[in-house]
């Protein structure tokens, strides 16, 4: 019997069984922020333990709340800083050339096809659209991981899900991926890794597919896997190049980790999106999903066009194209948050920045603020947002606020609109 | 090795997420203890009231997927702050039942028909768990009805509880 990718991941870095199930990996990298890790370091202080297996091999950005916004975030940053300096961590980004780390790490060419990653962040699973293992874990794995560059998962079993069809006109990878989540559950995936295949993840740019990635957690994924190819080879080469002789040559190292054709997965999803239509959330659950058609005329009162999920370049482009000559509806506040300083300079050379303003959006700095209700942008008691982000938990973006999942292109025509509507992208 | 028995505190709802149970907001402490008072601040269930309803409680049976969401490790630490170290459910997403282990404590799965009868059997009165890790078992009670139930975990989840988490168990393997 064949093997899958993440299977294959898992057989090149086997460390220990402690269990029969149990696999503990060795990294390839850990990515820290300074949301969960500044408490673990304070815990690998107290215990006597305050080592890291390998600078090298740990990134690190501080992006939930920055620039800070009181005393407690300033220090988790100031935390975070003194750390990375006391270990001599090269990779640390901060204010001015810092972003969200599962936008900023990929474009730093941090992650390679067949790595194990972990990160103290549940969309860390982002980073399979490389053809990683990438996992979001809690504060004690991270520790461990920053100390000894292991951690410890179940062997792992996959979902195929096998994306057919040709998406049309403004339908784009988020509207792919809340419907799957729509169909499958917020536990359809729980102690599984997704393997997204078929033409319509061969066509999407890498961007398609860390949103794809990004939101397997929302089904319950432990990571959400694209196969590597030549989309992966090419942006990935500016790093490579003096590791390979050629892209084919990098394309066929990575494709040791392919997964077999005669691989045995749990389950096998077909799901074909020829006539799908954009996609929102209406719930308090990434899986109560309908067509934007059904939720039209939902009124907002806050456009957030940002994230890990869609804060890249492509996603600002394809949000400028419905702004641009437009402005926002007067009782709408939008807020933009490029996810990267580099996304941000790209966006303003090419005048996206100036479409967004000129459109009436408040242009953010890149971070996660709003997407958690942290900063930049947290709701009041029952408003709305349409919001480009992974989450519409009751109280994510404020308590007793309303988040309604969606496409870039969805989020910039409700701004224009005020209610919930599809693009001029999109014709039925 | 921690305590894992007491009162229940039942929730009838699945899906309950880490956001719920401790808001992004509270996020910015790097002192565990501040988080105590703002568990399941967010939740969202008719009825209850966590001002109230938590006290005194040492256990949580729940419904399915428990812990979903965020991989903030500030949930099982916000309910070890209020004396809660063991929660049963049908099921957990997985990054909550590992960080659960981790530090130590316990996230045990029970069948759904199981969850259900403790639910119609006991959420409607002041009901106790007692857990015998031994042997793998837990004496539910209210009043004079009283219940065995038995449960399964890895010998590895047994070693985290035993070395009280996952921290000095890998640095003394690994």
């Amino acid at each position: 019997m064949g093997k899958t990718i993440a299977q294959k991941i898992f057989d090149a870095h086997h460390v220990d069984s402690p269990s029969e199930d149990t696999y503990v990996i060795r990294l390839d990298a850990v990515f820290c922020h300074e949301i969960t890790t500044p408490i673990g370091i304070n815990d690998l202080v107290k215990r006597g333990k305050d080592r890291v297996f390998d600078p090298a091999k740990i990134k690190v950005v501080i992006d939930h709340v920055t620039p800070a916004k009181d005393t407690k975030t300033a220090i988790q940053g100031k935390m975070l800083r003194e750390w990375a300096r006391r270990h001599n961590i090269i990779d640390f980004f901060d204010i001015g050339r810092n972003g969200v780390c599962h936008a900023l790490f990929p474009e730093k060419g941090f992650v390679r096809p067949g790595f194990t990653i972990i990160m103290g962040d549940s969309h860390t699973c982002t980073h399979g659209a490389f053809g990683a293992f990438a996992a979001g874990v809690g504060t004690t794995d991270l520790e461990v991981g920053i100390l000894k560059g292991v951690c410890a998962f179940k062997y792992p079993g996959s979902i195929k899900i096998d994306i057919t069809g040709c998406l049309r006109e403004g339908v784009y990878a988020k509207d792919v991926i809340l419907a799957i989540i729509g169909r499958i559950g917020v536990n359809g995936a729980t102690n599984k890794v997704i393997e997204f295949t078929g033409p319509v993840v061969d066509a999407m740019p890498m961007e398609g597919r860390m949103t794809l990635s990004n939101m397997a957690i929302e089904a319950g994924a432990t990571s959400g896997i694209c196969l590597p190819d030549m989309r992966t080879v090419e942006y990935l080469w500016d790093f490579i190049k003096d590791e390979y002789d050629s892209r084919e040559a990098a394309l066929e190292a990575f494709n040791q980790f392919a997964s077999d054709p005669d691989a045995e997965y749990d389950s096998v999803i077909q799901f074909d999106v020829a006539r799908l239509e954009p996609q929102v959330t209406f719930g308090y659950k990434p899986d109560q999903v309908k067509s934007v058609r059904e939720m039209q005329d939902t009124k907002i009162d806050q456009v957030y066009i940002g994230s890990c999920t869609n804060g890249r370049i492509e996603d600002l482009r394809i949000a400028a194209r419905v702004l641009e000559g437009k402005k926002i509806s007067d009782g709408v506040r939008g807020v933009v948050s490029p996810a990267t300083s580099h996304i941000f300079s790209m966006a303003l050379e090419e005048g996206i920045i100036k479409i967004f303003m000129d459109a009436g959006f408040c242009v953010t700095n890149p971070t996660c603020g709003a997407c958690l209700g942290m900063s930049n942008g947290v709701l009041a008691p029952d408003e709305v947002c349409a919001s480009t982000t992974n989450r519409n938990f009751n109280g994510r973006m404020g308590r007793g606020g309303m988040v309604h999942l969606m496409s870039p292109a969805t989020a910039a025509a409700s701004a224009l609109a005020g209610h919930i509507t599809n693009s001029r992208l999109f014709q039925l | 090795m921690k305590n894992f028995s007491g009162n229940v505190l039942f929730l009838d709802r699945s899906d309950i997420n880490t956001d719920e149970i401790i808001p992004a907001k509270y996020l910015s402490e790097v002192t565990k203890a501040l988080l105590k008072p703002y568990l399941l601040e967010d939740l969202k269930l008719s009825g209850f009231n966590p001002e109230k309803d938590i006290h005194g409680k040492s256990v949580v049976v729940t419904r399915e997927n428990f812990g979903c969401g965020s991989s903030r490790e500030h949930a099982p630490w916000a309910l070890e702050l209020n004396g809660i170290n063991l929660v049963i459910a049908e099921s957990f997403s997985r990054i909550f039942r590992q960080n659960m282990f981790n530090c130590g404590m316990m996230a045990v799965e029970l069948p759904k028909a199981v969850i259900a009868h403790m639910f119609s059997a006991f959420s409607d009165k002041e009901t106790r768990i007692e857990s015998d890790i031994e042997k793998s078992s837990f004496i539910i009670q209210s009043g004079d009805q009283l219940e065995e139930i038995s449960f399964g975990i890895s010998s590895f989840d047994r070693d985290l509880v035993a070395a009280g988490g996952w921290v000095e168990y890998a640095d003394s393997h690994y």
